[in-house]
């Protein structure tokens, strides 16, 4: 077994070797580093046959038309171009917007940038097991909604949305949805010809594929325009100029195959080790799973330990790499946003580690990490005078702090 | 034979380049925000690599942004600086890029004032017009291009910017395609705000670098995640931005070497063309690139000739990649005064440092093949 075992899948995957291998072509070998908007030449028309064919596997794996797909250079700009795009094609119709406090950043951050455009923005709480109560928002909506933009499963707690119901919803009245999807493809199916999503956001390297491409779905029936972002050579019929990187797109669209036609086989091995870390770790005291454990995506089990503090147990935790939240946010010492949105408090949200399982989990890691886990949590705990307390069956809640 | 003369579209990866990417598609997939070891391997690989970014253009680490290649980068110099400093009035010259082009048309839809600096008949920005443009516009934004992509005139940027910061005014350089070609050194470009792209220095696509100026104030066009110090977030696309820093390391050690051979290869291939009849060398008296030669033959079809010219087995464009779509003749050579059927006829050929003598004599024949196949076929245009 090699050591750090790998278990932060929902900050980044390792990319597949079979991905690899097509993107090493396309960066190496003779006629295929041409430019995909050359069309004067073999070298420009190979390029574009390669990043056609990686659109429609990409299209495949959603049951859209390749037509639909406009590649980006992430997710955090599909989320971008999404959301700014549909606000500022659409704002002669209303300038109200709803979205989830549990959003990622590039959510969260892009609809804080269009309050400064003068948008109203709603920011809804989830319930505290991180679902969307739908009732709240029916009743957020306004007569000058013209957006709604939720994920479909949470980076940090894994749960999965429902995204049809509240999409048929929102058809009726004529609202726009967008679904941030990075962290669902090749986990949960996603047929766009069934839901009632108007614009989703792809990353590729969230599924096995490299960093610095995405996509972004533009729905064409019934047809949702999007302002661009990006401008300048008009490609991407217009919503996304820049030159195409084919290897980054080669490498998304065959990662995109892999998880089509491997998701069903991922999904039942990456849960049978999911339940195993969860069976390793149910019997401890005082340990609170994050997000409702049904509703969620096979790979990802979120705890709070608590009376461990969650940094200390990451760095007790050296031979295995995870995280106390998203990857953005995890240089700041704050706690997970996430989970304060739930209701949990600074103390829980503090003391919570994310654990994501991937295609190349072994089930010795697994194990080898419910051992190291138990080992440095009764550790710290036994340093921990509120641990101590509580052991004593005092109510740390009705304490009196003085202060220093 | 196969030839690619196209390195002004893009170029073929250098080998080294590959080889410092590979690990990072590979056993180094560690995303650079997070904490654990994977994390900090990728996040170091990062700073490496912008260490070489920065040395080529001689700046410090804390001036380079990367972004996803030239167009973010001119988009966030453009758009950044005008939604950051309130900018009512910007110039641009009448030969920039697309990506240049096409935001100042935004821009100027959303209420900016542009105006364009004229290029003279060699294609470089005509400076007794630009001091009067500037004089009497004071813009308070300039962006011209370092050399063109299409004809390889070098542009008088240093002395724009004299005259767009005397009137206080910042100034912004797409240095895409002069980079690894002429030195390029930002202090001493009177540049603010500097685009490169990564994969026309034989680095990959997918990766470019706005370099900027501490005073410039300027507003991200992506919000989320907050890397590059919030300017630009989105997570880091690490295997890429390591073969940009191989790429620009190479072109600190090699772009003199490189330039010199290819320089040679242009003059062998300018002399030439010169002695084919009816051809006409554009930019011929400029300054230029020493990779770039934009001709015409009238009365031929560019498009036609250069598809012909690709079944013989070489690779030339008619113009910028960009526009290969469409079927306008060129916005530069119009710019230059350049008659319209001429400019229909134009070819543009870019030479890059792998290309040899053997290759230019090739291209050469290929090209008198065709053009006495075309002058005995009756004029269909």
């Amino acid at each position: 077994m090699n050591l750090p075992i790998y278990l932060d899948y929902s900050a980044t995957t390792p990319v597949d070797p079979r991905v690899a291998e097509k993107m090493c072509h396309y960066l190496t070998l003779g006629q295929d580093f041409g430019n995909p908007a050359s069309r004067s030449h073999t070298f420009g028309w190979r390029a574009d046959e390669a990043v056609e064919t990686a659109r429609g596997q990409v299209a495949a794996l959603v049951n859209a038309d390749p037509k639909e797909i406009v590649w980006t250079s992430g997710a955090t700009e599909s989320n971008n171009l999404a959301i700014k795009g549909a606000a500022h094609f659409y704002q002669g119709k209303g300038k109200h917007i709803v979205t989830f406090q549990t959003e990622h950043k590039a959510v969260l951050d892009t609809c804080r940038q269009l309050e400064r455009e003068g948008f109203e923005v709603t920011y809804l709480a989830p319930k505290p097991d991180g679902l969307v109560d739908m009732q709240a928002l029916v009743e957020a909506l306004r007569p000058d909604t013209i957006l709604v933009s939720l994920m479909h499963v949470n980076n940090e707690i894994g749960v999965i949305q429902d995204i049809a119901g509240i999409g048929e919803m929102l058809r009726a009245r004529g609202i726009i949805f967008h679904v941030d999807a990075a962290q669902s493809t090749g986990k949960v199916p996603i047929d766009l010809e069934q839901l009632k999503v108007d614009l989703m956001s792809f990353s590729a390297h969230k599924t096995y594929g490299p960093k610095g491409v995405g996509a972004l779905y533009v729905r064409r029936k019934p047809r949702i325009r999007i302002e661009a972002q990006m401008h300048g050579g008009g490609h991407e019929r217009g919503m996304r100029s820049g030159t195409l990187a084919t290897h980054q797109c080669v490498g998304m669209g065959e990662a995109f195959r892999i998880a089509k036609e491997d998701m069903a086989k991922d999904n039942e091995r990456i849960r049978m080790l999911r339940d195993r870390l969860w069976t390793g770790f149910k019997d401890l005291q005082e340990i609170y799973v994050n997000g409702d454990l049904d509703q969620r995506i096979a790979g990802n089990l979120n705890i709070s330990f608590n009376f461990v503090e969650g940094e200390s147990l990451i760095m007790a935790l050296k031979d295995i790499a995870v995280s106390s939240g998203s990857a953005c946010t995890s240089a700041s010492l704050e706690p997970s946003y996430v989970l304060r949105a739930l209701g949990r408090s600074d103390e829980l949200a503090h003391s919570s580690i994310r654990f994501t399982i991937g295609r190349f989990t072994k089930e010795e890691e697994i194990d080898y990490t419910v051992r190291l886990v138990r080992e440095k949590v009764a550790k710290l705990r036994d340093m921990s005078p509120l641990w101590e307390m509580y052991q004593d069956g005092v109510d740390l809640s009705k304490i009196q702090w003085a202060a220093h | 034979m196969s030839v690619y003369f196209d390195n002004n579209a893009t170029t073929q990866a250098d080998e080294r380049v590959v080889d410092a990417m590979l690990p990072f598609l590979r056993a180094g997939y560690g995303n650079p925000s997070g904490v654990h070891g994977l994390a900090r391997d990728a996040r170091s690989a990062v700073d490496g690599a912008r260490e070489h970014v920065a040395a080529l253009v001689n700046v410090h680490v804390s001036q380079v942004l990367f972004t996803s290649g030239g167009t973010e980068a001119n988009n966030l110099a453009l758009k950044g600086t005008v939604w950051g400093m309130e900018i009512e009035r910007m110039v641009v010259s009448a030969v920039e890029h697309a990506s240049v082009m096409d935001v100042a048309a935004y821009l100027r839809e959303s209420g900016c004032q542009v105006r364009e600096l004229d290029v003279d008949h060699q294609g470089v920005v005509d400076m007794a017009a630009a001091r009067g443009v500037v004089e009497e516009f004071r813009p308070q934004f300039c962006s011209v291009m370092a050399a063109n992509n299409e004809t390889g005139a070098v542009q008088p940027t240093l002395a724009v910017a004299d005259l767009v910061r005397a009137n206080g005014g910042v100034m912004h350089i797409d240095a895409v395609q002069a980079l690894g070609k002429v030195p390029v050194d930002f202090p001493q470009s009177g540049a603010h705000l500097m685009s490169l792209s990564g994969h026309k220095i034989y680095g990959p696509k997918g990766v470019g670098a706005l370099i900027v100026d501490k005073a410039i104030d300027f507003v991200p066009l992506f919000q989320g995640g907050g890397q590059e110090r919030g300017l630009r977030s989105g997570t880091e696309n690490v295997a890429a931005i390591v073969g940009f820093g191989k790429a620009a390391e190479l072109a600190l050690k090699e772009g003199f070497e490189r330039s010199a051979h290819v320089l040679e290869l242009r003059r062998e291939l300018e002399r030439r063309l010169r002695s084919l009849a009816g051809v006409t060398l554009f930019s011929a008296a400029a300054d230029k690139l020493p990779n770039t030669v934009f001709f015409g033959a009238n009365g031929i079809d560019g498009e036609t000739l250069i598809v012909a010219l690709d079944t013989l087995g070489v690779a030339v464009a008619s113009g910028a990649a960009c526009a290969s779509k469409s079927a306008r003749a060129s916005h530069v050579l119009l710019a230059m005064g350049i008659e319209e059927s001429l400019a229909r006829s134009a070819v543009r050929v870019s030479l890059g440092h792998n290309n040899t003598f053997d290759e230019v004599s090739f291209f050469v024949r290929a090209l008198e093949k065709q053009l006495k196949l075309f002058s005995s076929m009756p004029a269909l245009w």
